[in-house]
């Protein structure tokens, strides 16, 4: 990190504090602020813990297959199932969709990067400190064994008294302190970053799916913070807010995690609802059918999601009254999800349909989220539900909603976007591959699971035994998990080979997919400054519009080819926010707290530090003076030094105590 | 071209309104989730009180009516101390940073004299759900205030450096924003679990 | 300390920014409605009126503050929509919380 960065500004840059250089390299992965950069970091992390969830998943099948399993013991699979859950929802899907969400939503809205970008890097090191720190219990022996749910007061310190739980509620909380800060940076960036002529309304269904969620993770993190520090008090410190003996209410526990929990679920799935949204008309040469419906479901989604949470409940005892009210709510939510089913729906109908793989697995999220959908409404008729909770048929549901729906639209995201995070276009034929054998793996894993369900095999439990008539589609199911491992081991390889591949061919050219949106006006891989100029924008689907124009007879017509409409990458003027390490540093720190916390206090005592120490640096790195000496290198489109960014200026933090 | 750098430079954002201000106040939409958490867990909970005292038995309204009003006059010295320095006045928007995070060391000085006073009273945190809650809420404000206090310091000490200026007085709105809130949370409190009747044993 | 204040020359426009005068009157006001709550510690009020008069008041102190203090009224609209929705939801989220564990009626 060496400091020939310039300053007009009065002061100099000392040693620490120096902004480090772009370049290339590990280095230059550690201390990016790049939007772009984050969001494949925020991918490929989470790519890998697909991978490990997924072997949880595999032996978790490995153990079902047979009755009285010996795979697994009972310690063990409770481990096994429990952090399945949480990899999947916190390290997998959310990630994935942050991944999305950071990479796309700047260019979807037309600007250079998020309105805070030095928080969006603490983001990322923060979820990896915290997913890193969680998996840490599988090492030291002791991975939490209470399910994703942890009921307390199972999970306090009586029933589970070695370290797991603590290790649930210390990677959560730092988790969850990624999502928040995430969340804030997204939403003003949303409001405040857009390009000239871009109203709300003429953002794209996924900009505005992207921003609910952002107000779902806003309002819903502090509730299960809450829940987590109550739990963590409890065991640790003796408070009483889940003994029994003491007169305290475990159902506390509940209420305050399916608060989170509900909305949790919809921030699973609307993200995969609004790349399917831009998917779809694509590859069906016609607009998103209804586009104010679709902002207004989602909305409606957002907010009706409150209002559900206790038909996780049903059978706690809640009482009568609260059942019927929250069963009768969570009917009432089936209504603006079903009204996106039927927009995309009329959207493919009377279009041309183009089966890229995309466009297939956008055909799998709508079968297969309605087909979780349905399921989800058998559960809303509370008397039904106390037949299928605590079973397999809720197993299946949920599975339904979350691979047939948010993964599946995470993976048409990534054949979609694809060349234009990385220049080339990943292989059809591969792809297909992909796509069939996880949709058949899926289907033979998760369908036979509403039958065993209502059969009344139990969820939560590492076995059964023989005679209840589970033997048949319990192996059936687990050689479908097989399947769906090799559908994923095609997903990589079509990774690894179409990235070979690109190397002796010429890039794919801006535009490959003839797409609506404002993020392919840049050439693919998207250039470092995003835009060459700053794009005006006068109606939805502004690209779309450049592109294709109506005729005197009302037909579409093609008015210019994409690379007239598509900017070429070649601006070297642009001012880009210098890097940090201040965000990687500062996000080190928490692992030390939390090992602390569970160990030995001493250990805190760095982690602290290191946090401390990252904020100060932090407040008083210098932000470089706007008029100030631009890059020079202006061949090395990633190495810009010497830049600033209007939304850096007076921190990130509200106590910037700016340096002369 | 040159446009480009002009257009990217304009500290013009979307809705005219600054980042970073904006940021602190969606900021405080989500601490409305924490507090009104740490505060339902307290209500369900005060009648719980086990074997220990209960919240009627043990509450001393007039000493808290005087540390609320310490925090309540802390808000008026924090406007002021933004007001000065809106105007340039920089001694007195020192004075009044100080005598904000004077009043909130006050404030906590008053609730460690009430939290060991409980103690010795016997209430303690782990004596009862209502102890274990009353604890953790009036707790997470404190450290609140006391996060506050430690950015009003800041504040101080960039501006005996010569950094706190009045163009910088953005940065005194978010600091003051952050401790009216800590304020309110407070006013809220002091009705809802001190001033509204509670369970006696 | 008013003396402080009193010498400073008080800010023109009061349209977007109250004086120093107009702040401390707020703060008087917050006291006066302070005292009278605290005063209710001292009175037999039987709760079905006391409960909604210290709410009232409650919430009469918040909004002054917000308002006032925190600028809200000469900002724009959309750092309240902020803080009313955050305000909003946890209210109906945790009143409803409140409801299942019926608290409002076995308190």
């Amino acid at each position: 990190m060496s400091d020939t960065i310039e300053l007009a500004a009065p002061g100099r840059p000392l040693g620490a504090y120096t902004r480090p250089k772009g370049g290339s390299g590990w280095r230059d992965w550690i201390t990016t602020i790049d939007h772009k950069k984050i969001g494949i970091l925020y991918g490929a992390t989470a790519m890998f813990f697909f991978g490990v969830g997924g072997l949880e998943a595999l032996l978790m099948r490995l153990q079902l297959a047979t009755p009285d399993g010996t795979v697994l013991g009972a310690d063990t699979y409770n481990r096994v199932f429990t952090m399945h859950g949480l990899t999947m929802v916190f390290m997998v899907i959310m990630p994935l969709a942050a991944a999305f969400a950071n990479y796309l939503l700047p260019l979807q809205i037309g600007a250079r990067d998020v309105a805070f970008p030095r928080l969006n890097a603490l983001s990322y090191w923060v979820f990896l400190a915290g997913g890193l720190f969680l998996n840490m219990s599988w090492l030291l022996g002791d991975a939490p064994d209470g399910g994703w749910f942890a009921y307390a007061p199972n999970t306090g310190v009586i029933f589970s008294p070695g370290h797991g739980m603590d290790y649930y509620v210390l990677g959560l909380l730092i988790m969850g302190i990624a999502s928040l800060i995430s969340a804030m940076n997204l939403i003003v960036t949303v409001l405040n970053m857009r390009t000239p002529g871009m109203t709300l309304f003429k953002m794209p269904v996924m900009t505005w799916m992207i921003l609910v969620v952002q107000f779902l993770l806003l309002f819903a993190v502090p509730v299960i913070t809450v829940a987590l520090f109550l739990l963590m008090f409890d065991r640790n410190f003796g408070a009483n807010f889940f003994n029994p003996e003491m007169g305290a209410d475990p159902l506390l526990w509940q209420h305050l995690f399916w608060i989170f929990g509900h909305p949790e679920v919809y921030i699973l799935i609307l993200p995969s609802f609004g790349i399917i949204s831009e998917v779809i008309p694509t590859f069906s040469r016609k607009p998103l059918f209804g586009y104010p419906f679709m902002v207004f479901s989602g909305i409606a989604i957002g907010f009706m999601g409150w209002g559900v949470w206790a038909h996780h409940m049903f059978v706690s005892g809640i009482g009568p009254i609260s059942v019927a009210a929250f069963s009768m709510s969570t009917m009432f939510i089936a209504v603006p999800t079903g009204v996106k089913i039927l927009n995309w729906l009329a959207t493919m109908w009377g279009g041309k349909i183009k089966f890229t793989v995309a466009m297939l697995f956008a055909f799998g999220v709508v079968s297969m989220f309605t087909i979780g959908g349905l399921s989800g409404v058998t559960h809303s008729v509370a008397p039904a539900d106390t037949q299928q909770t605590d079973t397999y048929y809720i197993v299946a549901h949920f599975h339904y909603v979350i691979f047939g729906g948010s993964l599946l639209g995470i993976f048409a995201g990534f054949y979609f976007w694809w060349p234009k995070v990385f220049g080339h276009l990943l292989s059809e034929k591969l792809g297909k591959w992909n796509f069939w054998l996880m949709l058949i793996g899926f289907n033979m894993t998760f369908g036979p699971m509403h039958i065993l369900g209502l059969q009344g095999m139990s969820r939560r439990i590492d076995s059964y035994s023989p005679g209840f008539g589970f033997e048949f589609w319990n192996m059936f199911a687990s050689i479908g998990s097989f399947i769906i491992a090799l559908g994923v081991l095609m997903f990589v390889i079509n990774v690894i080979t179409s990235a070979r591949r690109a190397r002796h061919e010429p890039p794919v050219g801006p535009d490959p997919w003839d797409a609506r949106s404002l993020e392919w006006f840049t050439p693919n891989p998207t250039p470092v400054h995003n835009f060459d100029e700053l794009i005006q924008v006068d109606s939805l689907d502004e690209f779309w519009h450049r592109k294709y124009a109506e005729d005197e007879n009302g037909r579409v017509v093609r008015v210019a080819t994409a690379e007239e409409v598509c900017q070429d990458g070649s601006a070297t003027d642009v001012h880009l926010p210098s890097p940090s390490y201040w965000p990687f540093v500062l996000a080190a720190g928490f692992p030390f707290v939390g090992f602390g916390l569970i160990y030995t206090l001493w250990i805190c005592i760095p982690g602290a530090l290191l946090i401390l120490m990252a904020i100060y640096g932090w407040i008083f790195e210098p932000t470089d003076d706007p008029d100030g000496p631009h890059g020079h290198h202006a061949e090395d489109s990633s190495d810009h030094d010497g830049a600033e960014a209007p939304s850096e200026v007076a921190g990130e933090t509200a106590e910037e105590a700016p340096v002369g | 071209m040159a446009d480009a750098a002009a257009v990217d430079h304009g500290h013009g954002t979307g809705t005219g309104l600054s980042n970073n201000k904006l940021l602190m106040w969606v900021f405080l939409g989500s601490e409305c989730l924490l507090f009104g958490g740490l505060i339902s867990t307290y209500l369900i909970y005060r009648s719980r009180y086990a074997d220990g005292p209960a919240p009627g038995d043990i509450f001393d309204i007039p000493f808290t009516s005087v540390s609320s009003f310490v925090l309540l006059m802390s808000s008026l010295t924090m406007v002021l101390s933004l007001s000065a320095l809106q105007r340039g006045d920089i001694r007195n928007n020192r004075v009044w940073l100080l005598a904000t995070a004077l009043l909130g060391s006050l404030f906590i000085g008053g609730q460690v004299y009430e939290f060991t006073t409980f103690l010795r009273e016997g209430l303690g945190y782990t004596t009862s759900p209502f102890s274990s809650a009353f604890f953790t809420l009036t707790g997470f404000h404190g450290i609140h205030v006391s996060l506050g206090i430690v950015m009003l310091v800041s504040l101080l000490i960039a501006s005996f450096r010569g950094t706190l200026t009045k163009e910088r007085s953005e940065t005194v709105e978010i600091v003051g924003l952050y401790w009216h809130f800590v304020d309110v949370v407070w006013i809220f409190i002091f009705t809802v679990i001190y001033l509204v009747p509670s369970p006696t044993s | 300390m008013n003396t402080t204040t009193q010498n400073v020359e008080a800010h023109e426009g009061g349209h977007d920014h109250p004086t120093d005068a107009r702040y401390i009157r707020v703060a008087i006001v917050l006291g006066i409605v302070t005292a009278l709550e605290v005063a209710t510690y001292f009175v037999n009020i039987p709760g079905a009126i006391l409960i909604p008069v210290l709410l009232g008041m409650m919430v009469f102190k918040f909004f002054y503050v917000a308002a006032w203090f925190m600028h809200l009224r000469f900002d724009s609209p959309m750092f309240t929509k902020f803080f009313v929705t955050g305000l909003v939801l946890a209210t109906l989220v945790y009143g409803i919380l409140l409801t299942v564990f019926e608290f409002w009626t076995k308190g």
